[in-house]
Parts: structure tokens; C-alpha cells; sequence
């Protein structure tokens, strides 16, 4: 493997001092990634933690799967199981996980996987919504996630979502922190390289939640966006914040139909 | 109940060495870590693992801070008589998950 | 992560490199530097002072490891597992995490097979030594070593 370490820390320093924005001036559907270089995080990974996430049975996020099931037919607490709604026919949530983040048309607002569940349990279960990150939702979530495990991700991004993307993609592209680094200057412009004992990825959103060996736990992808902004020494958003669905937004096109992996493992 | 995952063949042939898998999640606190306000986060384990074919032990694990989170095991057993394979964890409090698992043994 | 070195600009690196990827406080080791553990002692307080012959077990752990806090490991022992001949205990020793046990196995001749997997911890790249302890009383061992990039700095 190439290392790349200190030239690459030479560059992230160097960006210490350079100021300025990115120029944002590409058609909507342009990202910083060229459609022929796109490949998973699962590439950037040893061969042993490729073979463990493969594997159905040792792949740790699985229990969250499992776990995510059985809420999924139970009825405690609830006006009616998900499964009551969702378990056959048109309702069934195949292929859901691909479309998310989308516009909820009830409210117009921009929600992803978990907004949408929570969605369901106010008002469609009589029920009070899980708490970001909680291990209910992180379950649920894992388990409808992996109900899209192998499909694309949609690149689908209709008029009432652009509004959202632009403010996504200008997130991605705004350098921030203390570091004075965006997202685009680590996974557009230099991934691949090392980055202590690390490679970096081009930042794909396929794989969550995941199962990171550095959490020791599974994780939702708005933890994985806040340790991001708190390694560049930028203030992270909160759970559920608007630039943080916008983000995942942005990204769902960027990935432009990577397959969904989740339940990933990641570093 | 901690979640758990165990896997086992539900058929063997006497004498056949059978393939054994079993995962629990767990955290596996160390007790070497600090919380974020410095404090020490006590340590909290799974101390013991046992499976046992029709009541009787046949592998065991003692595991120590260094064991991953969400501990899994491979190992194997000699499938002798139909029955059931228990898989037994004990964290360090005492408190025992438990999962079962039925194999029918052809002679 | 604490930066190590005194000047500004490498604090900064230090600071940055070590901050990517570690959700900052809340997974700082409790002592940075835990002394280096007494290996030979744990074996000898579980094994007595009999010889460890080389030979006769087989470790597979990846050369490099993905992240200090989850390694995976298989251990084979040569053993027809027999009732007149069998392995009686594995245990897999550290030089380098605060505790030298890491974990340990017990079989009997109806564990079939003398091979087990499981996921370690390694605080650091280190050479992990396994014994296995024979029917007979004899011990046989073995060690290898494996390289972490990222440590799992929880414990040590
Ligand atoms: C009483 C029926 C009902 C129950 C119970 C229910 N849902 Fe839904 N769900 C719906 C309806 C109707 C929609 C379509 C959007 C809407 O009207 O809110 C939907 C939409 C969804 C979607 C988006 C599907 C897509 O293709 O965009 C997901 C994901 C989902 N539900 C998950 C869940 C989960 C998880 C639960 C349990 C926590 C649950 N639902 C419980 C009725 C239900
Ligand atoms: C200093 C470089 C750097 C910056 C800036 C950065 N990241 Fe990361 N990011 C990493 C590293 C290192 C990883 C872990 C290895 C990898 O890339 O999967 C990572 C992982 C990710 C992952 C997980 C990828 C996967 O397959 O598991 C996502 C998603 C991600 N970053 C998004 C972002 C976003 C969004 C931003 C801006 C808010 C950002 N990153 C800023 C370095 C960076």
C-alpha cells in the first residue's frame, strides 16, 4: 500500500492558512467525484474486515438487524406493528432505504431513514418518536437499511429536493474548523491517501448505520459526519440537523448508484 | 436479554465434527477508559462462556478485558446423540444469557 | 490524543491526525502509558514452570490489522482430540496491554477439534504468545506477531 502520509499532512496544513471559498459555479448534478473513479468504503478495507462483513453470521452489525426484526413485528407500546402496514405488497420496504433522504410531501420537509420512521411511529402508531441514535431507532433503521442491501442508491433528485442538495453540496464544499478544511478537500481531492494508519474514502454514505471498529458499536451516518467535523476541529451539527440531512442528500446523489451495503463494517 | 446469534447444524451424523458459532453483543467495557468529563468508566465484562451438549460442557471460554465488544466464538463439537446445545455467557455481576439450540443426530 | 511534541506546528499535526477518526474524549486511554505487562509471569502463574515446546499450534491473525480494537484471531492445535489424547486449555498471552491474559479456552475430547476464533484487542503492535496445554501435561506454543495502525489506545 502507497503511503501518502506526510505530503498529505503537508497539504492539510497548508490549508491551515489558505482562506477563501470553493468556487460552487457546476451544474447541479456535477460532484467533485468523476462517475468512473466511484468505489464503496468497503474497498479501503483489509481483506479480513471485507470477508467479516460478507459474512452474515460475524458480521456484528447483524445483531442490530436481528434486533431491528423483532421491533419490526412487535406491537409493544404501539397502535399497530410496522409490520401490520409493511409487511406485504406495495407497502413493503424493499428498495425504501435506496430514495432516502427525500421530501416528506405531508410536510415538505427534507427527512431520512430515521425521520421517516419516526414519522411513522407519531402518526401512524400513536406512538412518541425514538431518540436519535438511541439503540431502537439505530435497530429499526439497520434492519430497514438492510432491506435495500445490494440495490442502488437512487441518484432521483426531483425540483422540491434540488433546494435542499445545493445547500448540501454547499456544506461538502465550505471549508470549516479550525483546520479550515470542507469535506471535498479529504474525499473529492485526496482520497486514497493515508491519513495515520488510515485511507481515506471518498466518503460514501452506503454502508450506514455501520458497524466502525473505532465506535466498537454501531452508528448512525450523522455520527459519522460529526466525528468528521470534530477531527477538522469544526463545531459538529446536532443529530437530525438540517445541514446534516442536506448532506446526506447530497451525498445519496453523489454516491451516483453505488450499491447499499448496510449493515457495513468500517474502521 | 442481550442479542444474541448462535448457529448450529439442526442434523449431524454421529461422530461428524460439528462447526459451532455464537455471538452476543456486549460491550466488553475495559475498565481502562475515561467518560468525557475524565471520570473512569468501571469495567463491565463478560467473564465466562460455556456450551453444553445435553447438560455437559463441551468448550469453555474465560474471556479478559481483551476480548473485542460483541464477542463472537467458533468452535466445535462431536455431534454423539440428538438433544440440545446450550450456549451460556456469565458477565462478571453473575447475571447468565442463554441460548438454545436443538440438533437431531443420525446414527 | 494529547500531541506529544512541543512546538506549535506540530502539536497542530499531531492534534489532527490523532483527531480524525477518534470521537476526541471519551475514548482517551485512562493511563497513557501503561506499563508494559509481565507476560512470562502470567504464563507461569497458569502453566507452573513447565517447558513450552515450538511446534504443534497454528495462529492466523492478519499480519497488519485493521484497528487495534477488534483483531481476528483462529488458533489450531495438533491433536487427534481422543479421549486418550486431547488439549486440555489454550490461552493467549500479551507482551504489551495492561493485562497479559487476553483470553482462554478449555476443550475435551468432545470439542472434536482443536480450533477456536474469536475478536482480541491489541494495544499496539505486538507479538501475542499462545500455549496449549496437552492431556498429557505437556505445553505447546507459539507466537505471532501483528502490526496496529490504530491502536486500541482504551487500553493501553
Ligand atoms: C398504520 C400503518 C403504518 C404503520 C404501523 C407503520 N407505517 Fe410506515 N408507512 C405507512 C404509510 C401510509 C407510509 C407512506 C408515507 C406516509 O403516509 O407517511 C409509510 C412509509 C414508510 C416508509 C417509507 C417508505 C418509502 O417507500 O418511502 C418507511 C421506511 C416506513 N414507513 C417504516 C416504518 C417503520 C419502521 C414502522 C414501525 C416503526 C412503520 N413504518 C409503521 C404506514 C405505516
Ligand atoms: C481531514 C480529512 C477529512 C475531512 C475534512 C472529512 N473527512 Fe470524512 N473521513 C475521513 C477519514 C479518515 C474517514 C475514515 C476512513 C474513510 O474515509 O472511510 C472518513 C470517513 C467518512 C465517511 C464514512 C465513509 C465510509 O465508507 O464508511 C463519511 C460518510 C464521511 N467521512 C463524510 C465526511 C463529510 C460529510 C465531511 C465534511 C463534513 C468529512 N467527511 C470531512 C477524513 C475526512
Amino acid at each position: 500500500m502507497r503511503h501518502f502520509r506526510w505530503p498529505l499532512i503537508g497539504l492539510l496544513l497548508g490549508a491551515l492558512s489558505a482562506c477563501g471559498e470553493e468556487p460552487a459555479s457546476d451544474s447541479v448534478r456535477e460532484t467533485g467525484l468523476a462517475p468512473d473513479t466511484i468505489v464503496s468504503g468497503y474497498a479501503f478495507l483489509t481483506p479480513e474486515t471485507q470477508s467479516e462483513q460478507d459474512d452474515d453470521f460475524l458480521n456484528p452489525a447483524n445483531l442490530w438487524v436481528d434486533e431491528g426484526g423483532k421491533l419490526f413485528l412487535s406491537e409493544t407500546g404501539v397502535s399497530a406493528a410496522c409490520a401490520s402496514c409493511h409487511g406485504e405488497g406495495d407497502m413493503r420496504l424493499d428498495g425504501a432505504a435506496t430514495r432516502y433522504p427525500t421530501i416528506d410531501h405531508a410536510s415538505g420537509e427534507l427527512v431520512n431513514l430515521e425521520g421517516r420512521i419516526n414519522l411513522c411511529r407519531t402518526r401512524h402508531q400513536q406512538a412518541d418518536p425514538l431518540e436519535y441514535e438511541s439503540e431502537p431507532l439505530l435497530s429499526l433503521t439497520t434492519y430497514v437499511a438492510s432491506l435495500s442491501r445490494g440495490q442502488a442508491i437512487s441518484t432521483a433528485l426531483s425540483t422540491d429536493e434540488q433546494v435542499f442538495y445545493e445547500v448540501g453540496k454547499t456544506y461538502f464544499n465550505t471549508r470549516r474548523g479550525q483546520f479550515n478544511l470542507s469535506c471535498r478537500e479529504c474525499h473529492d481531492l485526496n482520497w486514497g491517501k493515508q491519513l495515520r494508519g488510515d485511507t481515506i474514502s471518498q466518503g460514501h454514505s452506503n454502508g450506514f448505520p455501520a458497524y466502525r471498529l473505532e465506535w466498537q458499536t454501531l452508528g448512525s451516518l450523522h455520527r459519522r459526519f460529526r466525528d468528521c467535523d470534530a477531527g477538522i476541529r469544526a463545531e459538529p451539527r446536532t443529530y437530525g440537523s438540517a445541514d446534516y440531512l442536506a448532506l446526506e442528500l447530497y451525498l445519496r446523489v453523489r454516491a451516483q448508484g453505488l450499491p447499499m451495503e448496510t449493515p457495513a463494517i468500517r474502521r | 436479554m442481550a442479542a444474541i446469534r448462535i448457529s448450529a447444524m439442526k442434523t449431524a451424523k454421529a461422530g461428524e465434527i460439528i462447526e459451532l458459532k455464537a455471538l452476543i453483543r456486549h460491550k466488553m467495557e475495559t475498565g481502562f477508559r475515561r467518560g468525557s468529563r475524565g471520570e473512569a468508566i468501571p469495567r463491565d465484562i463478560i467473564t465466562h462462556f460455556v456450551c453444553l451438549y445435553n447438560g455437559e460442557a463441551v468448550f469453555e471460554a474465560d474471556f479478559f478485558p481483551s476480548v473485542a465488544a460483541n464477542p463472537f466464538l467458533i468452535f466445535y463439537t462431536r455431534a454423539t446423540e440428538s438433544g440440545t446445545l446450550e450456549f451460556r455467557w456469565t458477565d462478571q455481576h453473575g447475571t447468565v444469557s442463554s441460548q438454545t439450540a436443538n440438533i437431531s443426530v443420525e446414527s | 490524543m494529547k500531541p506529544e511534541q512541543p512546538s506549535t506546528d506540530i502539536d497542530r499535526r499531531a492534534f489532527l491526525v490523532g483527531g480524525m477518526g477518534l470521537a476526541v474524549a471519551s475514548f482517551l486511554p485512562l493511563s497513557t502509558k501503561a506499563a508494559p505487562a509481565d507476560m512470562q509471569a502470567a504464563v507461569k502463574e497458569l502453566f507452573g514452570d513447565r517447558p513450552l515446546q515450538e511446534g504443534g499450534v497454528t495462529i492466523t491473525i492478519p499480519p497488519i490489522a485493521e484497528n487495534g480494537y477488534s483483531v481476528p484471531l483462529t488458533i489450531d492445535v495438533d491433536s487427534p482430540m481422543t479421549p486418550e489424547d486431547y488439549v486440555k486449555k489454550i490461552a493467549v498471552f500479551s507482551p504489551r496491554n495492561p493485562i497479559p491474559n487476553l483470553v482462554q479456552f478449555t476443550l475435551g475430547p468432545r470439542t472434536g477439534l482443536a480450533r477456536v476464533s474469536t475478536r482480541i484487542r491489541l494495544a499496539g503492535t505486538q507479538k501475542i504468545l499462545v500455549v496449549a496445554e496437552m492431556s498429557d501435561g505437556t505445553l505447546k506454543s507459539a507466537a505471532a506477531e501483528t502490526m496496529v495502525t490504530v491502536a486500541a489506545c482504551i487500553i493501553g
